[in-house]
């Protein structure tokens, strides 16, 4: 045991020995193993800043909340099979909520009656276009996921008597109180005054889509007054009661709503029923697209270093046969030579992958500060995985030309000039 | 050029148990569609505290044989034996285990590692033999310090005279205390007076109690050792004690 230690030892020494001799040749070598190791850590901070920016926008859709609409979320190719459909209306809500009273263990909750509407908000001098307008009652409050910065939401009383008061999201809020609190304030839709009762905090944008802080809320009587009754946005918004049971939950939802629009057995469904998770098994495949592309393309520079690696490594086993033949004559097995040449090559890619990190840590730093919302995630197992990467590209590019090394017959190594 | 033969009369040691015994080995080399003998059947028996020189021109053989006797070659056929182990039959990695412990090689081009110092390059077949560290260095100082060479131990090989180089290559030899020494042409890169204090020194790691094998081409180099063995077109013309 001692052996292998000292001669693992003694190749380090000597792997440093030699990098040290030829710090050129060994920096541009190392230069090839860094590209390739910037090139594929960005891309996984990149896959990773993709997915954690995918988590939290589905977060936002809130993972125990159930969305009935017309149309599913995704693509259809059989839109006529779709825009025949009824509008979700508010009896189906009150009829809903009564079937799921009615349910014993019910996995649902409450569902919540929706519409909305894109239009301008003013307020004094200032104005806010395409301000996301929703209208619902107070149960809303049962479903809303985001905190309120300061203030509340309407009140059932508020609520039933159709109040003009409204919630503001987070940036209509700045855009139109810069730097002062808009409670008590007035602003103007549809030509009405509502009085600003609350402001919810910042939520962000659903994948740079839609801003959850662009929004505001009224009740939904007060909606219907000045917006007319036109259904073409609405939706249920059903909360459940155990996220862990989404499946469970969803089949009742499909169940209940089949019996609030009073389908036969048979009949297709005149609804859907969406949700972040669905989503995400959609936008799944696509993500895994475009990682394993993204991957295949930065690890081919990275196949480029090791080739340059495999290079090196040839090189310097030419240059010291007659070394390799000495030390074979001093008693030097072919694992010994084995160890020294493959340590030399990945103390290289080693040397390559800490600074191809560092680089890319210092990337990842100053994208963060220019763009803060840039999806790139940095993390320890990318530096594990990365290191992992560049080091087996060292035993991988170096054992052919070291397995060589250690197979030089001695006599015609000690005889190289 | 050549160092001049000793004039004095030597001590003759008397020689201990049997190291090398080789019976009737031969060695073929294919090139091509060319088959070269070598060795053609040779038989020698090396005892302890000898010192013998291999002489012979230039595709004699000297150098095959050389290979096998140090262990970095094995015979086509015939028998090879060292202190009792049959190398013939070893592969690679038991050969350098033998070169290791048994075998103390001093190349014409002292073949020193350029960029470790003396202590360092002395250590190296320490380092193969599993010493541990201090014991590695405390040895390589005292190997050095025995071939003269106490005040140039952290000397690299370009700081030092040819002659010094030399040294450091015979302290490294001995270092693992092996039971033969195998110089082949020691005195070959050297001037002539540096090849007769290296041709003393060898006088005294004789008489010290090492078995020396020196291979020349030269006769009065030769003449140093107690023994000569002549080897032509692959077989040994004559063996016998130096007159």
């Amino acid at each position: 045991m001692g052996k292998l230690l000292y001669e693992l030892t003694e190749s380090v020494r000597i792997a440093l020995a030699q990098i040290r001799a030829n710090k050129m040749r060994s920096a541009l070598t190392a230069l090839g193993v860094i590209i390739g190791i910037v090139a594929v850590t960005l891309m996984g901070t990149a896959i990773r800043g993709i997915d954690i920016g995918f988590d939290r926008s589905l977060a936002m859709l809130g993972d125990d909340v159930m969305y009935v609409q017309k149309w599913p979320w995704g693509n259809v190719d059989d839109w006529w099979n779709y825009v025949n459909r009824p509008p979700l209306k508010p009896e189906d809500a009150v009829a809903l909520n009564r079937i799921i009273e009615g349910t014993v263990n019910s996995q649902l909750s409450i569902g919540v009656f929706d519409d909305a509407r894109s239009t301008t908000v003013k307020a004094g001098g200032a104005s806010v276009s395409g301000v996301y307008v929703a209208g619902a009652n107070a149960d809303y409050g049962r479903i809303l996921i985001a905190d309120f910065q300061e203030g509340r939401l309407y009140n059932e009383t508020e609520s039933d008597s159709a109040r003009q008061v409204c919630v503001l999201g987070y940036d209509v809020a700045q855009a139109l109180f810069p730097g002062r609190s808009p409670l008590g304030s007035t602003v103007i839709v549809q030509g009405q005054p509502f009085t600003v009762i609350g402001v919810l905090v910042r939520q962000g944008s659903f994948l740079g889509l839609f801003s959850f802080d662009n929004q505001m809320l009224m009740p939904l009587g007060a909606f219907r007054k000045f917006f007319g009754i036109r259904n073409d946005n609405t939706e249920l918004q059903v909360k459940i009661k155990d996220k862990n049971r989404l499946e469970e939950a969803k089949e009742e939802l499909i169940g209940d709503m089949r019996r609030v629009r009073g389908l036969l057995p048979g009949e297709r469904d005149n609804f859907s029923v969406n949700e972040g998770q669905a989503f995400k098994q959609q936008l799944d495949p696509i993500k895994q697209g475009i990682a394993f592309a993204g991957l295949f393309v930065t690890g081919l520079s990275l196949f480029v270093g090791a080739i340059g690696i495999m290079n090196i490594t040839f090189v310097s086993v030419r240059e010291r046969t007659k070394e390799i033949g000495t030390r074979k004559a001093l008693g030097a097995r072919r694992r010994t030579i084995l160890l020294q040449f493959l340590i030399e090559a990945v103390s290289i890619c080693a040397a390559g992958g800490v600074v191809g990190l560092a680089l890319t840590y210092g990337m990842c730093m100053a994208v963060k500060t220019a763009m803060p919302n840039f999806p790139l995630e940095f993390s320890v197992s990318l530096v594990v995985t990365s290191m992992f990467v560049a080091i087996a590209t060292g035993v991988i590019s170096g054992f052919v030309p070291a397995l060589g090394a250690s197979r030089l017959d001695p006599v015609v190594a000690l005889r190289y000039e | 050029m050549t160092p001049p033969a000793p004039a004095e009369p030597r001590i003759l040691r008397p020689v201990g148990p049997l190291v090398i015994s080789i019976e009737n080995v031969t060695k073929l080399y294919v090139m091509g569609d060319e088959t070269i003998h070598a060795l053609r059947g040779v038989s020698l028996e090396i005892r302890r505290n000898e010192y013998l020189a291999i002489m012979g021109p230039s595709g004699s053989g000297k150098s095959t044989l050389m290979n096998m006797l140090g262990c970095l070659d094995t015979p086509t056929s015939g028998k090879y034996e060292f202190n009792g182990q049959d190398v013939a039959s070893m592969v690679d990695d038991e050969l350098a285990d033998i070169r290791n412990r048994e075998i103390g090689f001093v190349f014409q081009t002292f073949n020193l590692l350029a960029r470790s110092d003396a202590l360092k390059n002395v250590e190296l077949p320490l380092i193969y033999a599993g010493v541990p560290p201090q014991e590695r260095r405390e040895r390589a100082r005292e190997t050095l310090e025995s071939v003269g060479l106490a005040n140039r131990i952290h000397h690299r090989p370009n700081e030092l005279s040819g002659g010094q180089r030399q040294r450091v290559a015979i302290a490294r030899a001995l270092v693992n205390r092996p039971s033969i020494i195998l110089a082949d042409e020691p005195t070959g890169n050297l001037d002539s007076k540096t090849g007769v204090e290296i041709m003393a020194l060898f006088e005294e790691l004789y008489e010290r109690g090492n078995t020396l094998i020196v291979v020349t081409h030269e006769e009065s180099i030769a003449r140093h050792a107690r023994r000569i063995v002549r080897l032509h077109d692959g077989l040994i013309d004559s063996d016998g004690p130096v007159d």
